[in-house]
Parts: structure tokens; sequence; C-alpha cells
């Protein structure tokens, strides 16, 4: 009974107030559900952002928070720019980065390309394959040490059996020359299956008639490999390089862990660098200049890559 | 994306798998190599453990797993045996190298701290990803495209960069070193993976669903909440499992912004040290403790494994 009059209620009110009866406007629930997601990211990555925009052009130091703040201009960023360490920083970084991604690249698509021959028990296979990349970098990295110690290390002993060089000999964290290849193993380890991943989805998105074509004009299994497979996989192959570059870039739990920049600062990749700035020197103006011309090349250097991605996909 | 689905290329010779087959089971084993370390070196003694040559074939032992949990400090053998017997298994171990269990270790808080703050930060970033992405998945949102990549943008930034301010803002706030601030921090990474992922999930829903439960009578709300969340639910999941590995496996902000009451994992079980350096029987079990549950996970998440890494990039 009493239902019955509410519903008569409702019809006989006008059609927008209705409306606010049964609910909010569409526009407002959109906005009702995201402004929250924003309201965060603008307190917790934004709002912090600008302030190191504004730390970056003081002297401003965090462990002596009562020290007059003076307002440096550029200077941070001029000093940087002409910063040796920091000029030598950005090479280990690029050495790492050039290096794992290549090693990543071939050793990834060529395992996704075997992975394609569908050989029996493929999927199991594919599987074991993907653990490491899911694991913590950290913990992960940490282990590695222990892998490398000269003598007792697996690694190392497994390299004096299969070279002959004295166990004692393979140095891989405190030789300046092996160094730089030792966090290069950890990644490549750890993220070819990443880049394999991504390869074989690519693979498994070329459709099969345009093969049975090529079958059809007799193409070699070289020449199909050339003129369909690389080239038709090549857009994911591309995105795989993004993703991890950006990572890469960005690289610090793994390298912190397993050489903490040494020896010396033969692995100190940027985001070493900017730790010790900033955590261990407290220099925390210059380190917030740093940090913003680090962002600002990422955010550059992906920008540039996606267009040229576009390009290749549209192709 | 499926591993087992299959399209037959033009078929390869059973040579081809063979050959294939034998490099793929090459690979698997020996990139599996370091983690059967891990565990086998959590099961060694000590000395077995720093043995040279490395001991493939060892007494297990679940020396590791004591000193894990426990601290120890070194005793006369004298005031060893005024003690009264041993009351367990690790007790009798820990005696043997005159040591004596003087209580537990940080490992367990710091283990409970990981789970706290990965738990905390995956809801929360799955609960505000769900409501936005359906918000750009359905609803005409002014400038939709530039917020979405603002969203993704803030992925590109070092976490050490962001790590400055952040360490000013909760030491001014008083969040450092506090599960709050480490959950807020991780939600705040997480939910541009959340957003990306569940738009994906939710532009896969068909619309119809949701206008004949509003052609029925349902509000907007009733709507979201009857017909999508329903439907979205293995993308809901799969993102909520993926925000959870990330947050379990972080280590640079942790390692930065906490020290004591709220630091993770990650950060801690690389600071276990025996006496003369580090004890890696320990770390290799609190690794292994540490690296079961992203395992399982790894598993379930086969199928959506590559769309989450590529930020829903790649679908298929």
């Amino acid at each position: 009974m009493l239902d019955r009059t509410a519903d008569n209620v409702a019809r006989a009110t006008p059609e927008p107030l209705a409306k606010k009866i049964r609910g909010i406007s569409d526009k407002g629930l959109a906005w009702l559900f995201i402004s929250p997601t924003i309201l965060l990211l603008l307190a917790i990555n934004i709002f912090p952002l600008f302030w190191a925009i504004y730390l970056s052009f003081t002297n401003f130091r965090a462990n002596r928070p009562n020290e007059v703040v003076k307002n440096l201009g550029l200077a941070n960023y001029r000093r940087i720019l002409g910063d040796q360490d920091i000029w030598i920083a950005m090479q280990t970084t690029a050495h790492f980065v050039f290096w794992t991604i290549l090693l990543q690249t071939v050793i990834g698509f060529t395992l996704a390309w075997l992975i394609d021959r569908k050989f029996r028990g493929h999927a199991f296979w594919t599987t074991i394959i993907l653990v490491p990349m899911m694991l913590s970098p950290a913990v992960v990295g940490n282990f590695w040490r222990f892998l490398y110690e000269p003598q007792i290390g697996l690694f190392s002993y497994v390299v004096s059996f299969v070279t002959g060089i004295p166990p004692t000999n393979v140095q891989m964290l405190s030789n300046v020359e092996l160094a730089p290849w030792a966090i290069i193993i950890v990644d490549t380890w750890m993220w070819t299956p990443y880049v394999m991943l991504i390869c074989l989805a690519g693979l498994r998105s070329i459709p099969e008639y345009i093969y049975e074509a090529a079958e059809v004009d007799r193409a070699s299994n070289w020449r199909q490999f050339w003129s369909i497979t690389l080239p038709m996989a090549l857009p994911f192959i591309m995105l795989a390089v993004l993703f991890r570059g950006i990572e890469n870039f960005k690289m610090f739990d793994m390298v912190n862990l397993l050489t903490g920049g040494g020896p010396g600062s033969t692995t100190e990749v940027a985001s070493i660098t900017l730790k010790r700035q900033a955590f261990e020197s407290w220099r925390t103006g210059y380190s917030s200049a740093f940090a913003i011309i680090l962002f600002v090349a990422v955010f550059g250097l992906a920008n540039i890559y996606v267009k040229a991605l576009n390009k290749v996909k549209q192709r | 994306m499926s591993l087992t689905t299959a399209h037959s290329v033009v078929a390869p010779s059973s040579n081809a798998k063979l050959i294939a087959g034998t490099i793929i089971i090459a690979y698997a084993l020996i990139s599996i190599v370091p983690l059967l370390w891990i565990f086998a070196t959590s099961f060694k003694t000590p000395p077995d453990s720093i043995a040279y040559p490395p001991k493939i074939v060892f007494q297990p032992s679940i020396e590791g797993y004591c000193n894990l949990f426990t601290t120890r400090t070194r005793q006369t053998p004298e005031y060893i045996n005024s003690l009264g017997p041993a009351t367990g298994f690790c007790d009798e171990t820990v005696r043997k190298r005159n040591m004596v269990i003087a209580g537990p270790s940080n490992f367990l808080p710091r283990f409970v701290n990981s789970l706290i703050i990965a738990f905390g930060s995956t809801f929360c970033a799955v609960f505000l990803g769900t409501l936005s992405a359906y918000g750009f998945s359905r609803f005409k949102v002014p400038l939709a495209d530039d917020l979405l990549f603002f969203i993704l943008s803030t992925r590109f930034m070092p976490p050490i960069a962001v790590a400055i301010p952040i360490y000013l803002m909760y030491r001014e706030l008083g969040l450092s070193d506090t599960a709050l601030g480490m959950i807020l921090l991780y939600t705040a990474v997480n939910v541009s993976l959340a957003v990306w992922l569940l738009k994906g999930f939710i532009d896969e829903i068909p619309r119809e669903y949701e206008e004949a439960a509003m052609i029925d009578g349902y509000t907007r709300l009733q709507a979201f909440w009857r017909t999508v969340l329903p439907q979205a639910t293995t993308g809901i999941a799969a993102t909520a499992i993926f925000c959870l590995i990330f947050a379990w496996n972080e280590y640079a902000f942790a390692a930065l912004l906490t020290s004591g009451t709220a630091q993770t994992a990650p950060p801690f079980i690389p600071t276990i040290i025996g006496e003369g350096g580090q004890d890696w029987p320990a770390v290799a079990a609190g690794t292994t403790i540490f690296l079961v549950p992203i395992l399982v996970f790894t598993i379930l998440l086969r199928k959506q494994l590559l769309r989450g890494i590529t930020f829903g990039a790649v679908r298929k």
C-alpha cells in the first residue's frame, strides 16, 4: 500500500527532479568516480614534483632544515651540466641501457620465435621461463651477490670450471672491467622473459594466410622471416624496447644491492648518483635539479620514441 | 593472452620442433638455476653454504630458517651446559654452535609490514582504479586522453626523484616510516596501472548490459554495481594481483622512506648478517619465504601476464 503511494509520488514528480531522486547525473557521477584518483596523484605525485622544481633552484639541504634557504637561480642546473661525475653516471647508464636492451631483444625475440614452433610442452616451459621477471629485483639482486662471490659463488665456480681461470680470479663485482657486465647479466636474466612475452604476442598476431601466400609464391624460409615475420612483429619489439628502456633508465634497486654503484663508481647509474647526492651528501637542491633533468629526459625520449612507434604501426 | 591456443604456423617440421624444444628447455633450466640455488641454500648449514666447490649434495638443515627468525648470542660452553635441556629443534641447532637464542628477529614484523602495506595499497589502488576506469570508459570526460596520459606519466619519474620531495613532505606530515605513508605512496604508484588495465577490461564489457539494466529501472550506480562489476571480476582480480606484486617487490621507496617500524621485507632481507658477514642460509630462507607467494601468483596470472606488464597495450 505504502509502496504504491511512493510510486505515484515519484511518477507525479517533474522529470528533472525525478532524475535527482533516482541518482546523480552521468556527468556528476563521472567526476565523482575520477576525481579521487586525480586528487591522489596531485597530492602524492604532482605537488612533490613542483616542490622538487622549487628546491632545484635553491641550496636547500634536508639534513639542515633550519638553515636559511637561498635562491640560486639556475646555478644548480649549470653545475650539473658541467659536473664530470654526472656525465660519467650518464655514460654508465647509457652503457647499461644499451647492452641490456640489445641482449634482451635479441635473446627474447629468438626465444619467442622458437616457442612459436609449438613443440610439445611449450606452454609449460614458457611459464618456467617467465618466473624471474615476476620476482623482486632487490631481493633477487641481493642473492646474485652470493652467486658472484669469487670461489664459493655458483656463477664464479661455473665460469672457472668452463674457462679454466682460477676460481679466486673470477671477481665479477670487484673488478672494474667486469662489474658493469655483472649488472647487465642479472638484468638480462631477469627481463629477457618480458621481451620474449611481448614478442610472442607479436608473432602470434601475424595472420597465417600471409605465410600461406608466401608458400604459394615459393618464398624461402629466410625470405619469409625477413619480409613477413620481422616487419610484422616490429611494433611489438619496439613496445618492449620502450618499456625496458624507461625501466632501465630508472634502474635502482638491483644495482644498489648488487654493487651499490661500485667498485668506485664503475656501476654508478643515474639513480644511484641521485641517491648518493640526495640521501648521503644531502645536497637536496642540487639532486632535485638532477632529478628534474632526468625526468625531462625520460619524458622527452619516450615521447619521441612513441611517435616513431606510431609511424611503424601505421605502415 | 593465452599460451596454449594454437594458430599453427605453416606447420614447422618435426625436426624444427625438436631443435626449438631443446633450446627452450635448456634456456628454461639454466634460467631457473639461480632460484633453485636460493632454495637449496636455505636448507644448508652456514659452513656448507660457503664450501668450495659449491655443494650440490648436502645434508639438509633448517638452521637457516632458525637463524632467520631469531637473534642469537655467543656463550661459553659452561654457560650453555648450565641451561636446562634444549626446548626445541632450533634451540638445539643453535647450541651446537655455542650460541643461545636471545629472542625473535625482526623478520616476522617486517614480513607482516609487507603484507599490510601490499594488501592495503592494492585495495586502495584497485578501488580508485575501478571507479576511474569506469568513468573513463563510459562517460564523455573532457580531456579524457590528456588525463589518462597524465595518470600514466606519473610512472615515468625515477623513484628516487619522487622520493626526495616525498621524504620532505612526509617528514612535515609525520608520515615518515609509517604504514599509512607507504600505503598512500604505493596506491599512487599503482593507481596508474590499475586505471589503464581496468579501462581495457571494462571497455570490453558491452554497454548493452547496463543500458538494459537502466531501462529496467536501475540507476546508473545500480547498473554499475549489479552488471558491470560482476562482469569485470576477472579483470579486477588480475589487476589486483599486479598491484600486489608491485607493492610486494618494491624496494627503492621502502629503503629510503622507512627505517624501522614500517620497514618492509625487501630492504630488510639484505641486512641479515651472521658472524663474519652475510648469513647466506638465513638470507636464502628469507628470500624463499618472500618469493613463494609471487610464484603462486605468477602461475595464477599466466593468461593475463602480457596485458599486465604492458599496461594493457597488448591484450591478446
